[in-house]
């Protein structure tokens, strides 16, 4: 047991080290962004002194060494700073916390990625598993067929569809799926009916291949054909001696489609106008409000990390061989 | 039961011509071809025949089961008064595991990973339910102390991978035996173990399918094997039954060619030559694999012209002091002195010229060749790269090199996958002598053959070393490869050497404990010789 938490503890200490590189990584290439905030804040009839004087206040004068340290500094202390936006050229200052653009944000992707997972995950599962055990039948064909279809097919386009079915020609759910802080749970799991529905289509082929295709790696296994002439149904089989040694290929699989749906679902927020933290970073781009475009990248590459983490942990824990040595 | 005597009435299988065809290069082949097999309650048959004559298809078949793959074409499976061949999937798993059980060659793979081995030894009895899950459990750790493993109340709670091949395979009749079947199949299952091992496993099983009365198909290559466990044999060929007879009449008189030809091939004996030319010797060697130290101080010297064979169990060392030769693993202390120099200790730093004079055959002979690679070129490679052989010429010496092991050049534009077991070692040995080495090291390979295929191995070598005295280092752990071929023979146990010296002396009494171990849990062809040497060993 001892080995299995040390080297959990040597990923978790691997993934923080990983996190400090990408932090580099972020800084580095939001750094070498062409143009600059001050002159798109200002304008291009900005006198140099008033481009300086700006550059000063925020801080962008200072040596890029200098500016990274300071940064990864405060984020250590929980401070991702302040957001550029909100100042203009008039001294004005209405800039707000980084942290307070971001995390309402973050919630709602996290909401919006939950209640995703939660239909998607376990019906992916469901339909790897019935496809493998009724592997090359009809339902194996269609059920292949379906999820292939979806997932060729562009998000926004099956975000469209959707809308066409559900919102307009059967108005069931909104085609508008924005909420604010003060939407009630209820409302809030309505309203995301359609965004999280056209995220599941996307995701849900993948860990479904992925489920068959370990589950069936397996059953050619020596072990299979005993438990078959143990006497085992072909349900017994699949359940209890093929899926206890396929969860870790399944947990990497799934481990990726949820980073995907934290990190990767800016078109389908567009779509149905859902305040997800896609949007917030493709905005903060386009003004160059450095600090939230950074905030944002670290969050995304922490998903990646812990996800990834947690499936490798799931795979040990599995595995006898790693959880009870000889 | 009355007093009827009427034979019939003992009668638990009855297979009458059995056909059943396998898939294999987009077409049906026959592979088992109207056999018949009737087994009693409480006996034993033991099935035996090389691989491909049919005997674990047909074995499996007794289930009324087939692999994927293979279909039953024809034929009845009376087991108990129920056709098998016609029953459906859910009549045959109501009798598999509980009424009919099977034990596999490979335990290891044969274990679920993910399950502690008390739940795998229960499931089956559990599953219908044969009695409450408690008692299945108290009786599964009685099974284990029966099959004297080691602590029978704790090794269930153990996984797979925590304990030995002889320990496992031992489980796993226990894990039979569990819903007290009327019939066991045995596949091979000792052929993955030690010769140590396998006395003990043997003895265990043969004890408890004594002890329930159960009936069993025993299945194996190995005649000594089957002469200890079956009451009657039945020997197999290209999916057709040779001869039956019981155990005994079939050891003494056999009547077709054929079984007389398996029982031949342990008669090979080569008669010993002392040789005192010492072309390779191996200096106080010590080696490891990282931490773990697996050479010990070793010391071997191997005569010109002669054939050293090294035995020993698996884990003994014997294939490191062959990567320690060829610089594969260079030692941690000690040196390897070839024609009176020491060889550099690794790979790299050796010279064309000393490479090409020590070759290598490896026991796998299928991995051991590039499958996308004709016969010609892969025989060729070694004429180009150590004597620089192009062209005409080179062709011109592969087909010679083809002709010495007894192949024609129709083979050159092969590829491996188009060769059998015996052709792939034979080009193996073929490659070995292009380039015209002086000591070749051969590590277990004969292995993974049949015994008559072995014994046209074992016969090309000895030929070959003749007519160019070629130093052979042979690793092994068939004692009777050893005697076939040996001149000297090195005993290896825990990367020790036990001893050195002439056959005629390492073979003859009085052993060191470890050699004596060795040599007498070797199966002879007596019945009686698993109960004797029992009998010796508790005295």
């Amino acid at each position: 047991m001892n080995a299995v938490l040390s080297t959990i503890l040597k990923r978790l200490g691997l993934g923080i080290a990983t996190l400090f590189v990408v932090s580099a990584i972020i800084f580095s290439s939001i750094s070498m962004l062409p143009g600059d905030f001050s002159e798109a804040v200002l304008g291009q009839a900005a006198t140099k002194e008033t481009v300086t004087a700006f550059r000063k206040e925020l801080g962008l004068d200072k040596p890029a060494p200098v500016r990274y340290f300071e940064w990864v500094g405060s984020v250590l202390q929980g401070d991702f700073g302040t957001s550029f936006s909100g100042r203009n050229a008039s001294g004005q200052d209405r800039s707000r916390q980084v942290v307070d653009l971001v995390m309402p944000r973050l919630w709602n992707t996290l909401f919006l990625a939950g209640v995703t997972a939660l239909i998607a995950v376990p019906l992916a599962l469901f339909l790897g598993l019935t496809a493998a055990l009724y592997r090359n039948t009809a339902y194996d064909r269609v059920v292949n067929a379906a999820t292939l279809t979806t997932i060729s097919t562009p998000e926004f386009f099956v975000a469209y569809i959707l809308i066409l079915f559900f919102a307009s020609l059967w108005p069931v759910f909104p085609s508008l799926a924005n909420i604010d802080a003060s939407t009630a749970l209820g409302e809030r799991l309505y309203r995301v009916a359609l965004p999280a529905l056209t995220l599941t289509l996307v995701i849900v082929a993948h860990m479904m291949r992925m489920t068959r295709a370990a589950i069936i790696n397996l059953l050619a296994s020596p072990y299979i054909e005993m438990a078959r002439l143990k006497g085992a149904s072909r349900s017994e089989i699949i359940l209890k001696h093929a899926l206890p040694n396929a969860w870790a290929p399944i947990a990497t699989v799934i481990a990726f489609n949820l980073a995907y749906l934290v990190v990767g679902v800016v078109v389908v927020e567009v779509v149905f106008v859902y305040p997800g933290i896609g949007q917030l970073m493709v905005d903060a781009v386009t003004s160059r409000d450095i600090p939230v475009v950074q905030a944002c990248a670290l969050i995304f590459a922490a998903t990646y990390i812990l996800l990834n983490l947690t499936a490798d942990i799931i795979g040990i824990v599995t595995n006898p061989r790693l959880l009870h040595p000889r | 039961m009355t007093d009827n005597h009427e034979p019939n009435h003992d009668i638990l299988l009855k297979m009458r011509d059995i056909r059943i065809d396998g898939f294999s290069d987009e077409q049906w082949h026959p592979i088992i071809k109207g056999v018949d097999l009737t087994l009693r309650r409480g006996e034993i048959m033991g099935l035996i025949g090389e691989s491909g004559a049919g005997k674990s298809t047909l074995g499996k078949a007794a289930m009324g089961y087939t692999q994927p793959g293979c279909k039953l074409t024809g034929g009845s499976i009376l087991f108990d008064g129920i056709d098998l061949a016609k029953a459906s999937d859910r009549e045959k798993r109501r009798l598999w595991g509980t009424r009919i059980a099977y034990v596999a060659q490979s335990a290891a793979a044969s274990f679920n990973p993910a399950h502690r081995l008390i739940d795998q030894t229960v499931e089956a009895a559990n599953r219908r339910g044969i009695r409450p899950d408690a008692d299945s459990r108290t009786d599964a750790v009685e099974l284990f102390r029966a099959l004297q493993l080691p602590n029978p109340e704790t090794i269930g709670s153990r996984y797979p991978h925590q304990v030995s091949g002889g320990q496992l395979q031992r489980v796993m009749t226990a894990m039979a035996m569990s819903p007290r079947p009327d019939l066991i199949i045995f596949d091979e299952p000792t052929t993955a173990l030690d010769v140590t091992t396998q006395v003990e496993v043997l003895s265990a099983m043969r004890n408890i399918v004594e002890e329930f009365n159960t009936a069993a198909i025993y299945i194996t290559h190995d005649l000594a094997v089957v002469a200890q466990m079956a009451d009657f044999i039945k020997v197999l060929r290209y999916g057709e039954e040779v001869e039956q007879a019981p155990t005994r009449k079939m050891l003494t008189q056999p009547e077709e060619a054929y079984t007389k030809s398996l029982w031949s091939v342990r008669a090979l004996e080569k008669p010993e030559v002392k040789g005192e030319d010492i072309v390779l010797s191996i200096n106080h060697v010590d080696a490891a694999y990282g931490p773990v130290k697996v050479l010990h101080d070793v010391n071997i010297s191997i005569p010109r012209g002669r054939t050293v064979a090294v035995v020993g169990e698996s884990g003994s060392g014997k294939s490191t002091t062959a990567r320690v030769i060829t610089g594969l693993l260079p030692p941690s202390a000690g040196e390897v002195v070839f024609n009176g120099e020491p060889l550099p200790a690794a790979l790299k730093d050796r010279s064309k010229d000393q490479l090409q004079k020590i070759q290598m055959i490896y026991q796998m002979a299928d991995t051991a060749m590039n499958p996308r690679q004709t016969v010609e070129e892969i025989i060729g490679r070694p004429l180009e790269f150590y004597l620089g052989l192009t062209g005409k010429a080179r062709e011109a010496r592969v087909i010679k090199l083809l002709e010495m092991i007894e192949l024609d050049d129709s083979f050159m534009d092969r590829l491996p996958s188009e060769l059998s077991g015996g052709q792939k070692q034979r080009i193996c040995i073929a490659r070995a002598l292009a380039a015209n080495p002086e000591v070749i090291i051969c590590d277990e390979v004969t292995s993974a053959l049949d015994q008559i295929v072995q014994e046209g191995i074992l016969q090309l070598l000895l030929r070959l070393q003749k007519q160019y005295n070629i130093t052979y280092l042979f690793i092994t752990h068939d004692i009777a490869t050893v005697k076939a071929i040996s001149d000297e023979i090195v005993v290896m146990l825990q990367g020790k050497v036990v001893e050195q010296g002439l056959k005629s002396e390492i073979l003859a009494p009085p052993f060191p404990d470890y050699t004596e171990l060795l040599l007498s849990s070797v199966p002879e062809m007596d019945p009686d010789w698993l109960t004797n040497l029992l009998a010796d060993r508790n005295t």
